[in-house]
């Protein structure tokens, strides 16, 4: 897949600063990211983080501050929005309320000055895309909100952009509904092989979907990678707590080799551990820790047990059960485990139990 | 029954009240009404249903040229004070906050606040020094001096609308590949229309009606319908008045219906 390499969107040390002097809010600074042809690339971040910012300096709705932004290697960043081959789906849909569905759909087309026949043909294709055929002639105030987001997208993929842009699409749909556009959001970004850049501040929804997630927090990128590489990895204190739940401890690191190290953990055991990527810390020196929940088993306290704690209390969730634990040194630990068919799990409230890690279960931070 | 919501209409004497005010407001509108018909001279003692006065009113010329200067006026004051009310809109809704938006906000509806009469001494003082310069007294300066004070009231309902309207409806339309301009023909004007058709409505009817101003304004032999009738009032009354008003109020009633219908079709 040689295609899959080429770059599509290259954002190259972009800032942007929104005001000046004593007031000036530091939206992005000095970001930068490659992202690359037919991906579904996200960019995941709490509110306030720039992940708008910077979705809407890609379309052009903002220029930004400092640095470049290039498609296909061509510099768009002065380009005004109606000028770029990118077009973006709302979080609010943004549909023409004096349109109908075929009209919204057809509007980007028209306004390339495409031929009546060639507009009609391509808005019904996306009808059939989107599955609206039924609902070409409806005032867009009269389909439901899951109708208007297949609209939304019919209209922002009619000019066959080059990239696709999408603010926190799902974020106004119920559940059922988010998981059925996610699914649809899949599929239609293989279809038709645009490469798609979302916004969101779901982590599972970015975990779901996407080939690669950018992790952002106060205006900067703190890690990319693929949807494992930064649940099971995650390189910064931010993306552990961010993504997912997870257990924070601090360890000693003993004997560095490559990519992994040996580390004593707060009970004195050993235990293997991945560091971050691009790091060589030296032996000898404190770093946190984290290990996820779901990747830890209980047992009766034994030499195979790498810590101990005392069971404070078990919350049963259907398809598993949380355990709450309080290590020695006084840190609270939760262990996940799968419910099985045969039985309850035999560890009661107050009972000293051991933790045992899994393989790979243990990654250092970038501190 | 205390834990039943506030409501208004259960306190009493709400309903007395508010029948008071209707009354007040409609029982002298109904009366004019009423006698516009009368066959007699009187505006007050009934001699029996006729349209005498409607026609005596048609016929008569200086009716009939008070009533086509009142409407040239209208016509020309509310769509220059709408056409320049909607640029007024646009930019103080569709641009960045700036410094001095308040201001600019105020000085568009300062003719809201300032007393009429106060603006009318204004223009009679500049106009009489622009007619001795120029020798133009004209129907213009008439029409120019109502465009004035018709601007905040076309303003109002254009600005209302265009801050009920999402702007990422615009940014959209930039978005799929529309010129400022385009954006602003295919969804910014037609989705402010109602707006503007209620700003334009607003404006004529009180252009139509304007006493104040066009007396102090209007050169000789300019009289509008208003002024004529307040010229009447000065002489003998008769139910002449009371067709021309009822005409009036007609004129009003049908612009405000064709605008609910309008805007109703638009939403």
């Amino acid at each position: 897949m040689d295609n899959d390499e080429k770059t599509a969107i290259d954002v190259d040390g972009v800032s942007k600063i929104f005001g000046s002097g004593p007031d000036a809010v530091h939206a992005l600074d000095d970001v930068s990211v490659a992202i690359r042809e037919n991906e579904f690339f996200t960019l995941l971040g709490p509110s306030g983080c720039g992940k708008t910012t910077l979705l809407r300096l890609i379309a052009g709705f903002d220029h930004p501050t400092a640095g470049h932004i290039r498609l296909h290697g061509e510099n768009i960043a002065h380009l005004p929005p109606y000028k770029r081959p990118v077009n973006t789906v709302f979080q609010n849909y943004a549909l023409f309320p004096h349109m109908t569905v075929a009209q919204n759909i057809g509007f980007g087309l028209e306004m390339l000055g495409k031929p009546k026949r060639e507009v009609a043909a391509s808005v019904d294709e996306m009808l059939s895309l989107v599955q609206m055929r039924d609902l070409a002639n409806r005032q867009t105030s009269q389909i439901s909100g899951g109708q208007q987001q297949r609209v939304a997208l019919a209209r922002a993929l009619a000019p066959h952009p080059k990239v696709l842009l999408l603010d926190e699409p799902l974020s106004a749909l119920d559940l059922k509904l988010r998981k059925e556009m996610q699914i649809e959001l899949k599929r239609l970004q293989s279809e038709t092989g645009i490469t798609f850049i979302f916004v969101t501040h779901d982590q599972e929804e970015a975990l779901t979907m996407s080939n690669r997630i950018a992790v952002m927090s106060a205006g900067k990128i703190l890690q990319i990678g693929t949807p494992r590489e930064v649940y099971d990895h995650p390189a910064e204190r931010f993306v552990a707590d961010f993504i997912g739940e997870t257990n924070f401890l601090t360890a000693t690191l003993q004997d560095v080799e490559g990519s992994t190290a040996t580390v004593t953990l707060p009970s004195g055991k050993p235990a293997r551990a991945s560091l971050p990527s691009g790091t060589h810390p030296d032996a000898g020196r404190q770093v946190s820790i984290v290990i996820r929940p779901e990747h830890v088993t209980l047992a009766l306290p034994s030499h195979e047990t790498s810590l101990t704690g005392r069971l404070e209390d078990i919350v049963y969730f259907g398809t598993d059960t949380h355990y709450r634990l309080r290590l020695a040194d006084d840190t609270l630990f939760i262990a996940r485990m799968q419910n099985r068919r045969d039985g309850e799990a035999a560890f009661d409230p107050g009972a000293e139990v051991g933790i045992v890690l899994a393989d790979g279960a243990v990654q250092v931070l970038r501190d | 029954m205390a834990d039943r919501p506030f409501a208004i209409k259960r306190q009493p004497g709400f309903a007395t009240i508010a029948l008071i005010c209707f009354v007040m407001l409609y029982a002298p509108i109904i009366t004019l009404v009423v006698y516009s018909f009368n066959a007699g001279s009187s505006i007050a003692i009934w001699e029996g249903f006729s349209l005498r006065w409607y026609a005596a009113a048609w016929e008569n010329e200086l009716v009939q040229d008070a009533a086509i200067r009142s409407l040239v006026v209208a016509v020309c004051a509310s769509l220059f004070a709408t056409t320049l009310a909607t640029m007024a809109a646009l930019g103080t809704t569709r641009t960045r906050p700036y410094r001095g938006l308040t201001a600019t906000y105020a000085m568009i509806n300062q003719p809201l606040m300032v007393p009429e009469i106060v603006t009318a001494v204004a223009l009679l003082i500049v106009f009489a020094v622009f007619k001795q310069t120029t020798g133009y007294d004209g129907l213009g300066l008439l029409i120019l001096a109502h465009t004035a004070f018709c601007i905040p009231f076309a303003y109002l309902p254009i600005r209302a609308r265009l801050e009920g309207m999402n702007l990422s409806l615009e940014t959209a339309a930039a978005d799929l590949y529309a010129t400022p301009w385009m954006t602003f023909r295919r969804v910014t004007l037609p989705l402010m229309w109602p707006g503007i058709l209620a700003g334009a409505m607003l404006a004529f009817v009180i252009s139509l009606d304007d006493v104040v101003i066009t007396e102090f304004v209007k050169s000789a032999g300019q009289e509008t319908l208003p002024t004529y009738m307040l010229g009447q009032l000065r002489r003998v009354i008769t139910p002449e008045i009371n067709a021309i008003s009822t005409a009036l109020l007609a004129i009003s009633i049908l612009m405000v219906t064709i605008f609910f219908f309008l805007n109703r079709k638009k939403m």
